[in-house]
């Protein structure tokens, strides 16, 4: 038994249909008491007052944004690699995803820039390369809108996720040199002593955790919409009489 | 490969318009900016270096979507592809000839144009410096987007919006190297890392573009 037994469409559907209803109740556990405990349960922060709590959005969107990517990018592997459909088209459910995540990470943050920074925008590193990422979001979705044999459609975009995941990095790091940030460092990580306190630090991981599986299930329902999809033209291109 | 190099410059220079094109281009955007500014020349001089690589960029992104669309309709590239020179040398030396229709004939004109927009004379050799240095990059990059996108009906826009993310760092260290060169710093750091980002380009998106490229003509 390994993980390749999904690449069979039928395998991977039946496997999918036991995983989602989990993933979606989970979910939705996830992110209300992430939300509820993060906007009610916690206390004002005593400089920034109520608006600390729009964080319990922010940080978990932001982390989807780009955990999406990556998870395109080794689907897209996948796919160059071994050939199997269900790893394309996963990739190809994931980008729209990542894309509205990325949209709200970028809002939220300007709903709080403008009471805390004073703007809705500023040209700091972390923003910009969140743009940036965007902007890759924009171009991969338009160009699997854009081919229309889909094996094709399915190398192009992985190369280029491949080919814009270097240069995304490599923005990543331009943009620190550009420009002197104005945003906060990392909320959370692992090798750091000391991350926020406590009392905002639960709800938000649990929120993060929502998200994920909120990720989670997202993909794996408009993969198994592209499985069908595909196996409905397919379909439709045997029923039509040979001309 | 110099034959093909050859081919491709007759090409752009008979075929009309592609060698003067791009340079003419560049011309009109930099005439058009103190139209949209304003004249005064110390905003001018300061936003200078920006603008004209800016100007750069977009001529380059200009002339991009015929570099391998007429080759693919004509049956030129099925041709290539299967000739004994491989494809990755082949994808090189379009990109080569890209340069050398566009990018060298803006590194020489820039210094001409940075004088309508007052920029200040000392900055005028790392202008061309940063120029030289980073427009390689743009068609190597620009080569790329257009073997993504040559199979694509109606494709121009697309590539446009594929490549110009791509260009963000480029665009980043080569415009500060001519920003600090203008105000008169120091300019080794940013133009070292645009020669990196060059020559990587240069090295390693051969490679790229005549996978997609392969991946289309299947």
């Amino acid at each position: 038994m390994s993980i390749w037994e999904y690449a069979n469409p039928v395998r991977f559907l039946a496997l999918s249909a036991k995983v989602q209803p989990f993933a979606w109740g989970a979910a939705a556990i996830g992110i209300s008491v992430g939300l509820i405990w993060g906007f009610f349960g916690t206390p004002d922060d005593f400089r920034q007052g109520a608006t600390v709590k729009i964080i319990y959005l922010h940080v978990p969107a932001a982390w989807i944004a780009i955990n999406a990517w990556i998870m395109m990018l080794l689907a897209s592997l996948v796919w160059l690699v071994r050939r199997h459909h269900v790893s394309a088209l996963a990739a190809k459910a994931a980008a729209p995803v990542g894309l509205v995540m990325t949209v709200i990470g970028l809002f939220t943050g300007a709903i709080w820039g403008q009471p805390m920074w004073g703007t809705w925008w500023a040209w700091d590193p972390r923003l910009t390369s969140f743009l940036i990422l965007f902007l890759f979001y924009l171009g991969y979705i338009a160009l699997w809108e854009a081919v229309e044999d889909p094996d094709t459609a399915a190398d192009l975009t992985s190369v280029l996720c491949l080919v814009g995941s270097v240069f995304a990095l490599m923005s990543r790091y331009a943009v620190l040199f550009w420009s002197q940030g104005l945003h906060q460092g990392a909320s959370l990580s692992m090798d750091k002593q000391e991350n926020i306190s406590n009392v905002f630090w639960f709800p938000l991981v649990i929120a993060i955790a929502g998200f994920t599986l909120l990720f989670l299930a997202l993909v794996l329902y408009r993969t198994g919409t592209e499985i069908s999809l595909r196996r409905a033209r397919a379909l439709s291109a045997r029923m039509e009489p040979r001309a | 490969m110099i034959a093909l190099l050859i081919r491709d410059l007759r090409l752009a220079m008979r075929a009309g318009g592609g060698f003067g094109l791009g340079l003419a281009f560049f011309l009109i955007i930099t005439v058009l900016v103190p139209f949209s500014v304003g004249p005064q020349s110390s905003l001018l001089s300061t936003i200078a270096p920006g603008i004209m690589w800016m100007g750069a960029l977009l001529a380059c992104l200009l002339s991009l979507d015929r570099l391998l669309a007429l080759d693919f309709e004509d049956g030129t590239l099925d041709v290539l592809a299967t000739a004994p020179l491989p494809l990755e040398a082949a994808l090189a030396i379009k990109g080569l000839a890209h340069w050398i229709t566009t990018g060298l004939p803006l590194v020489v004109a820039a210094p001409f144009l940075a004088v309508l927009l007052n920029m200040p004379p000392q900055g005028f050799v790392w202008l061309v410096v940063s120029l030289a240095l980073g427009t390689p990059a743009l068609s190597m990059i620009g080569t790329f987007g257009a073997a993504l996108t040559v199979g694509i009906k109606r494709g121009g826009l697309l590539l446009s919006l594929l490549v110009l993310p791509l260009y963000v760092p480029t665009l980043i260290f080569g415009a500060e190297a001519a920003r600090r060169g203008a105000a008169g710093m120091a300019v080794e750091t940013p133009l070292l890392l645009l020669a990196g980002i060059s020559l990587a380009c240069v090295a390693l998106l051969p490679f790229a573009a005549a996978a997609a490229l392969r991946m289309t003509l299947r």
